[in-house]
């Protein structure tokens, strides 16, 4: 047995050592893994020398030094960073993360909140709408996201009526060929502040929610949550805009000889992918919310009611804690796959970082470097979510005996 | 003293009518005052949405084979365009009179697909017959051999490009991700590290850059003197986009596998890839299916993006269609009859995949 033992070891005696040796697990793990990293690294090499040799035939410059000089590009909407055709390629990439990150936040909470209505209503008792939620679910799903954008596209640009006939479907705010135009409050100084104040706010009630937790675990009273938040987040920035005199001059759209003039606007491309980016992530957000509500067994609700609670707490204490812990980690993996699915901005010409890089990579021939830089970016976003989502879910796993 | 009823008690009202059209749609639409008013918006929606909706596809629509100039005049839909247009649309730019290899083809792969659906052919026979069909399936569409006339890939086009895209490439990443997710699970750290920074890289940038890559950067990376057609290219971007994905999957049902399988196969004296071949791979494969077929639904959409990088795909085989000025305005009738064909595709598929996640979900439960 021992002498098995010491041969398995790799130290057995005799003329069997050699075979001993290869057979030692540990040994031939080591063996495996230098095979294949020396595999990787040959590779690399093979191809980083391919790629040296045909960008010297070719006489295409390597680096980044590209950058600094003049874009001469125009691009449409710049509506977050400065940006002129003068302006270099590098502040044109700015531009492009800026837009990406525009439509993919405003898409985010737009795809929330129609993906969780179309998900509880998908689980209404009500036939009417449970079918209508399903078939929009169904539809949604089940067709590529860019024939969606570009039927999207299509239809803005051709059904809707030119910018001078163009239709009100809220007082002051229009649709027409040439996008979405609404009222816009004239820039004042105060603003930035009023900003800056909704961020103290969103602190202000983290600080009131830290006490309140504390004051609940005392005494046993759960101090009001829902209207002091709601005070906070409005009051502040009230308030500052109240100092700033209440600037209250706002810019309507208004029907000039042959178009509308005013307000701000959004392109009709931006509006063709931010339908499509929230329609079809919107599909997929309901069917997670719907597997989430599912998932928390009927006992739960059953165990709640007999305890006495009423109904809004058995929802509020009961299900919704256990049915959020399942439906936010795959709802951020939506978050991203949105982002990432905003570059098919490219298809129908919104200005987002990869259809600037497009533009800038067939300008300068500088394909290695602008197509780094796009992954580069888009790599920063899911690993910055990832990481969040890592912290997320050590933060609210079930604490099991 | 006695207590006799000297009379009936009035009748009590029978219960609610819960059977009948009536008694269920008082159960199902108007059980509340919330639900009534929701059943009453929505009714008030189908009614201003769906009778003009069936008016343009179908009564006002125009079927004959008729020109643009009769369809501009009608209020419908111009389904003509689609009956001028369908061999357009279906096969791309395929010469016209060689569009039945395509055709041949697509049946071919539609049926052995079909085919695999049925449990009884989950054999592992069943992987010849897939490589063969797909080998067919090239022979068909490229030509050359047999008295084919030969079709350069620049011309295939349409449905068959996008299907071939979609199983080549889920094919070829197939045995690459059940290496991949196998390297993630490893005990040894390098090996484990490279598989996990492939499978991160790659899940964490959008397709689309990916085809960039390979239709810029991969002419680089050949010895000069080699030149890769564009529809390889795709395939390539496709096959490593779909492989980490699939790659996630596949470990997933490795995880979901009990350890006492593992500990049994070690007991039994089998080595690694005997463990991994006869006992872990069959059951996590198993569990991984429906996933899969997901991760397949995924890919058949995302083909479409092909069409960003110039491949005729279905989708840019559409565009193409109406092109020409005098259909432009067609576009939202083409765009429906494609949206269909992707539709039933995938909606079949998430059917199918649902229906296996039931029949599968037997074993490993406690």
């Amino acid at each position: 047995m021992a002498e098995q033992a010491a041969r398995r070891g790799g130290a057995g005696p005799g003329p069997r050592e050699s075979t001993a040796f290869l057979r030692d697990p540990r040994i031939r793990a080591i063996i495996y893994q230098v095979l294949v990293l020396g595999g990787v690294i040959l590779l690399a090499v093979y191809l980083v020398s391919n790629t040296m040799t045909n960008l010297e035939q070719r006489s295409i410059r390597t680096g980044f030094g590209f950058l600094q000089s003049e874009a001469g590009f125009y691009i449409g909407e710049t509506t977050l960073v400065n940006y002129a055709a003068s302006d270099s390629y590098g502040r044109a990439f700015l531009v492009g993360i800026s837009n990406t990150l525009r439509v993919a936040l405003i898409g985010i909470v737009l795809a929330t909140i129609l993906g969780t209505i179309a998900g509880v209503a998908r689980l209404s008792s009500n036939w009417l709408i449970a079918k209508l939620a399903s078939i929009y679910v169904e539809v949604m799903r089940n067709v590529p996201l860019l024939l969606q954008l570009f039927f999207w596209y299509g239809l803005i640009s051709a059904a809707l009526p030119a910018s001078r006939d163009a239709v009100a479907i809220l007082p002051g705010t229009y649709l027409s060929r040439s996008g979405l135009q609404y009222p816009a409050p004239i820039a004042h100084w105060i603003h930035p502040w009023m900003l800056l104040s909704i961020l103290v706010a969103l602190g202000a009630c983290y600080a009131y929610y830290r006490w309140a937790k504390q004051k609940q675990a005392q005494t046993g009273v759960e101090p009001r949550l829902f209207l002091p938040f709601v005070g906070f987040l409005l009051g502040f920035p009230v308030i500052v805009w109240l100092i700033g005199g209440a600037p209250m001059a706002v810019d309507m759209p208004e029907l000039g000889a042959f178009r509308l003039v005013g307000g701000a606007a959004m392109s009709p491309e931006f509006l063709a992918l931010l339908l499509g980016l929230t329609f079809y992530t919107a599909g997929f957000i309901a069917e997670i919310v719907r597997a989430g509500i599912l998932a928390v067994p009927w006992g739960q609700t059953e165990a709640a009611s007999s305890l006495g609670l009423k109904r809004s707490f058995v929802l509020r204490l009961v299900l919704l804690p256990q049915a959020l812990r399942i439906i936010i980690p795959p709802t951020t993996s939506q978050f991203l796959n949105l982002t990432k699915n905003s570059s098919l901005a490219v298809a129908i010409g919104y200005p987002d970082l990869v259809s600037v890089g497009n533009t800038t990579l067939n300008q300068t021939g500088q394909a290695i470097e602008c197509i780094s830089i796009m992954m580069a970016c888009y790599l920063f976003f899911s690993l910055s979510i990832s990481f969040f989502m890592n912290w997320y879910n050590k933060n609210i796993a079930l604490v099991e005996r | 003293m006695s207590f006799v009823a000297n009379d009936y008690k009035p009748e009590q009202p029978p219960p609610r009518k819960e059977s009948g059209a009536l008694g269920w749609a008082r159960a199902n639409l108007f059980n509340s005052w919330f639900n009534t008013a929701l059943t009453l918006l929505a009714l008030y929606f189908l009614i201003e949405t769906v009778p003009p909706l069936i008016r343009w596809l179908f009564i006002d629509a125009v079927w004959g084979l008729v020109g643009p100039d009769v369809c501009r005049e009608a209020d419908g839909a111009c389904w003509s365009f689609i009956r001028l247009k369908y061999r357009q649309i279906l096969f791309g730019t395929y010469p016209f009179d060689q569009q039945w290899r395509p055709l041949i083809a697509m049946i071919l792969i539609v049926s052995v697909a079909l085919l695999s659906c049925i449990r009884r052919f989950w054999q592992p026979w069943m992987v010849g017959v897939w490589i063969a069909t797909l080998f067919i399936y090239i022979t068909l569409l490229g030509g050359g051999v047999f008295g084919l006339r030969p079709v350069r890939t620049e011309l295939w086009g349409g449905l068959p490009l996008t299907l071939m895209l979609a199983f080549v490439g889920i094919a070829v990443a197939f045995p690459i991700s059940v290496l991949l997710a196998l390297g993630r699970r490893s005990d040894m750290p390098i090996i484990k590290a490279i598989c996990v920074g492939y499978i991160e890289l790659i899940r964490g940038v959008p397709l689309i850059t990916l085809l960039f890559m390979a239709s810029f950067m991969l002419p680089l990376f050949m010895p000069s003197g080699v030149s890769i057609d564009a529809v390889l290219r795709a395939q390539v971007a496709i096959i490593v986009f779909v492989s980490s994905y699939l790659a996630e999957v596949i470990r997933g049902g490795l995880q979901a596998l009990p350890k006492g399988q593992y500990e049994a196969a070690h007991t039994l004296g089998l080595s690694y890839w005997q463990m991994q071949r006869k006992i872990i791979l069959p059951q996590a494969l198993t569990i991984s299916i429906p996933p899969i077929v997901n991760t397949y639904l995924g890919l058949f959409k995302d083909t479409s993006l092909v069409a960003i990088i110039s491949l005729t795909d279905l989708l840019l085989a559409t565009r193409q269609s109406f092109a020409d000025p005098e259909w432009r305005r067609f576009f939202v009738e083409a765009y429906i009859f494609v949206a269909l064909i992707y539709w039933v595709f995938c909606y079949y598929m998430s059917k199918y995949s649902q229906y296996l996640e039931r029949v599968l979900n037997t074993g490993h439960k406690r």
